[in-house]
């Protein structure tokens, strides 16, 4: 393809070819291919699917520039994460706007035979709620109210072909970056536009470009930080996987910003299938010249590279991060120097958000006037969230900034699985605090959730339901943090260490009155020392859950009983329509537990009774029981 | 050093190789000689260090700051039972408990003695829509409980057995 080198003409016959091609493709059938469809099996219905299509006769192409043999051909792709995770394997056709659920081998050969070929619905495989039937996916209460601008292809376009990213107007933003506007406009559109840094922080993106482009150096770096490691969010993962481009273009825009000229993207080594699309759309992107050397003619270089991580949460944190890219344990230091003035190499360098790099095409497409429609005033544009835990629909979300709690968690998500009642939603991660019932009207934005004691985050929202014992949610998170603390910093290593000891103390019913204390005052001590955000942030749900749901705290110290992890309690029953008051259970109790006259149903006080069940095997009348 | 060691190291030389002897590319080379291998030596983690030219507790302060290596043997087939935040409400605890004592488990012993299983918890896959979820050699397996996860495991064992 790139024998020739990649013009700014040839990047525009590509494009209208690339139009041209996929607004000739009549069938399309979209298979998910993001982890959570692809452990369902959904790359068994697609390679079934292939099979079986070939065998009927049916041309099968399954890449944009596939060539076309006449009429009846179906494309089938794999697309990205749709994010209804939890109905999958979701398998869409276009163009008659069909969403297949829970699509599995049996079901392929009814879709080919009546679909694909006689343009029929198969009614029981379309997503059903409350007796309503839904063809649409957009109809779906689910999708109503999203708006979609990261995740906007997902689901909905080959994530592994590069030229129906570009039919779409893929790189059209980086050519007009390229081109068009100077390395300071790019920074002023980014600043104008309001855009706030997605990993949990929500530093303005433009003034971080700013500062970079106003650096003299030999050499900048454009990193890009997908090391999503906090338990329960898998955002990142989801633009990795269906829309690897966006983030790809989102650097290079970066790079032609600031004048970097190398990209790094870290990402987790727990997601294989991220990394190979990355890989994938690397390889694609240089083969058409849109990574390398003098790329278009225009003398801008930009070469990109990939990083897998180790396991090491910390690395999230951007001066972790950059060192170990270069290599070394991930362990942050003392700022200042910024990134943005000594980052990777000690270099100048942007370091972004998976999200972040992928809202910013659109930006530079659109405007920054139009980012700013969307959205709340402080906090514009939109933000995925990962909703999960006791939610009737698990999955990948997004929404305008300032979409409250309830509207994600009842409309979107469906209310609480199984009738339950809602008690709590953590948000943020490890970093993050609870919310409860009180807070589900807040409008989410960064400044909003700052003030209630929880953070955005990276958009981790896990519900939890009426069983759930919050301090056994504390415990979890500080244990995570634990074990996560790279051990620099005194504060944090230690601090963690003896307040995970307490909650355990605590949960296991051993802890005092003072432990509380203990906690609120060693979380003072971590969050005020600690030298990275791990640290400062790591007492936040210990702190939440004491502010909100200290009652729960209280059972665990003072009652020694708490209802949600030590169940019902145990006690015996006398039936009173069963006991004749013959008075042997009475006599026969060793702790005088039972009362009652001759003649009358007797009672066991249940303050006193050691439960050795004596009682049981003497009544003559079977009258007592366990309850 | 056995041959088995000798073989691991010799591997190990080509991927350093491949990545140019460069020290920036020692997580990524770590990375890789473990894909293949399922955990560093000694010996090998003594190579990186002479053909990276640093020195051998670099190398070991590396392999033990991140999770993912390890440097002890591994089973053939590597569970990993998630417990982030989403699997842990939806009760995953239930589920390596229960594959400890399938495999028969004490105290840090992680991998099974007939060498065939590590067991092992990840603090996320990702998959939190299909919570609870674990691996098994990196396939996901969505929605599970602490049967099906012995169910698993047991056709994995009655496989193994057949082909001896």
């Amino acid at each position: 393809m790139a024998e020739t080198k990649l013009t700014r003409e040839g990047f525009e016959a590509l494009k209208a070819e690339a139009r041209a091609l996929l607004e000739k493709q009549q069938l399309k059938v979209l298979v998910c291919a993001g982890t959570g469809c692809v452990a369902s099996g959904s790359m068994k219905v697609y390679d079934y699917l292939k099979e079986a299509c070939a065998k009927r006769g049916l041309n099968v192409m399954v890449a944009l520039r596939e060539e076309d043999h006449g009429e009846g051909g179906v494309h089938l792709k794999k697309s990205g994460c749709h994010g209804f995770c939890e109905i999958g394997p979701l398998v869409s056709i276009e163009p008659l706007d069909i969403l297949y659920t829970h699509v599995h081998v049996e079901d392929c050969d009814e879709i080919i035979e009546k679909t694909l070929l006689g343009g029929e619905v198969i009614e029981r495989l379309l997503y059903q709620r409350d007796g309503q039937v839904y063809q649409r996916r957009d109809d779906i209460p689910f999708y109503k109210l999203q708006q979609r601008i990261v995740l906007k292809n997902s689901g909905k376009s080959d994530a592994e072909d590069i030229l129906e990213y570009i039919a779409l107007g893929g790189y059209s933003a980086f050519e007009k970056a390229l081109f068009e506007m100077t390395d300071k406009e790019i920074c002023q559109t980014i600043s104008d536009s309001g855009l706030r840094g997605r990993g949990g922080g929500g530093f303005p993106a433009g003034r971080k470009w700013e500062s970079v482009r106003r650096n003299v150096s030999d050499v900048k770096y454009v990193v890009c930080n997908g090391d999503e490691g906090d338990p329960g969010a898998f955002m990142d993962q989801g633009v990795m996987e269906g829309n690897p481009h966006s983030v790809l273009e989102g650097m290079l825009i970066a790079g032609v910003a600031t004048g970097a000229t190398e990209g790094y993207i870290y990402v987790r080594a727990e997601y294989p299938l991220a990394v190979k699309r990355l890989r994938i759309a690397i390889a694609k992107a240089e083969e058409l010249g849109l990574l390398g050397d003098d790329i278009m003619g225009s003398g801008f270089n930009f070469h990109m590279h990939i990083n897998r991580g180790a396991g090491a949460f910390v690395c999230g944190e951007g001066s972790a991060l950059t060192s170990s890219i270069e290599g070394k344990r991930g362990m942050p230091r003392v700022k200042p120097p910024r990134t943005v003035d000594q980052g990777l190499w000690g270099k100048p360098t942007v370091l972004n958000n998976v999200e972040t790099y992928a809202n910013v095409p659109q930006i530079v497409l659109n405007g920054a006037d139009w980012y700013r429609s969307i959205g709340t005033e402080k906090s514009p544009g939109t933000k995925t969230f990962a909703l999960t835990g006791n939610v009737v629909n698990t999955g990948l979300v997004e929404v305008p900034m300032g979409t409250t709690l309830r509207q994600v968690i009842f409309d979107i998500g469906g209310g609480i699985k199984d009738g339950k009642k809602f008690k709590a939603v953590q948000i943020g991660g490890p970093s993050g605090g609870c919310l409860t019932e009180e807070h589900l009207d807040l409008p989410m934005d960064f400044d909003s959730l700052k003030k209630v004691g929880a953070i955005i985050g990276s958009g981790g929202l896990v519900v939890m339901d009426e069983d759930t014992c919050m301090v056994e949610v504390a415990r979890f998170f500080m244990n995570f943090t634990q074990n996560e603390s790279c051990g620099k910093c005194v504060p944090c290593r230690e601090g963690t260490k003896r307040m995970l000891e307490i909650l355990e103390r605590i949960i296991h019913n051993e802890g005092s009155l003072e432990d509380l204390d203990l906690l609120e005052s060693l979380a003072e001590t971590i969050t005020e020392a600690s030298l990275c955000g791990l640290g400062q942030t790591a007492c936040k749900p210990v702190l939440s859950t004491l502010k909100y749901f200290r009652n729960e705290y209280l059972a665990h110290v003072v009652d020694k009983y708490c209802p949600h992890c030590n169940g019902k309690k145990h006690g015996l029953i006398i039936d009173p329509d069963k006991c004749r008051g013959c008075t042997k259970c009475a006599r026969n109790c060793p702790v005088e537990a039972i009362s009652g006259q001759v003649g009358k149903p007797h009672v066991i006080d249940q303050s006193v009774c050691v439960q050795c069940r004596a009682c049981i095997g003497n009544c003559p009348f079977g009258a007592i029981r366990e309850e | 050093m056995d041959a088995a060691n000798e073989a691991m190291v010799r591997r190990a030389e080509e991927i350093i190789d491949s990545y140019g002897c460069r020290r920036e590319n020692i997580i990524a080379i770590m990375q890789d000689i473990q894909a293949e291998y399922k955990y560093l030596s000694q010996d090998v983690l003594e190579k990186i260090a002479e053909k990276l030219g640093i020195g051998v507790a670099k190398v070991y302060s590396v392999a033990t700051f991140y999770e993912n290596f390890s440097l002890e043997a591994k089973g053939k087939y590597i569970i990993k039972v998630c417990n982030g935040t989403a699997c842990h409400v939806r009760k995953s605890q239930p589920i390596y408990d229960g594959l400890r004592e399938y495999l028969g488990l004490q105290g840090k012993q992680k991998t099974s003695s007939d060498l065939l299983f590590t067991l092992e918890t990840v603090a996320c896959l990702g998959a939190c829509s299909l919570a609870p979820a674990m691996t098994i050699n990196d396939e996901v397996h969505a929605k599970m409980t602490p049967e099906a996860a012995v169910a698993l495991l047991e056709d994995i064992r009655a496989k193994e057995a057949q082909n001896g």
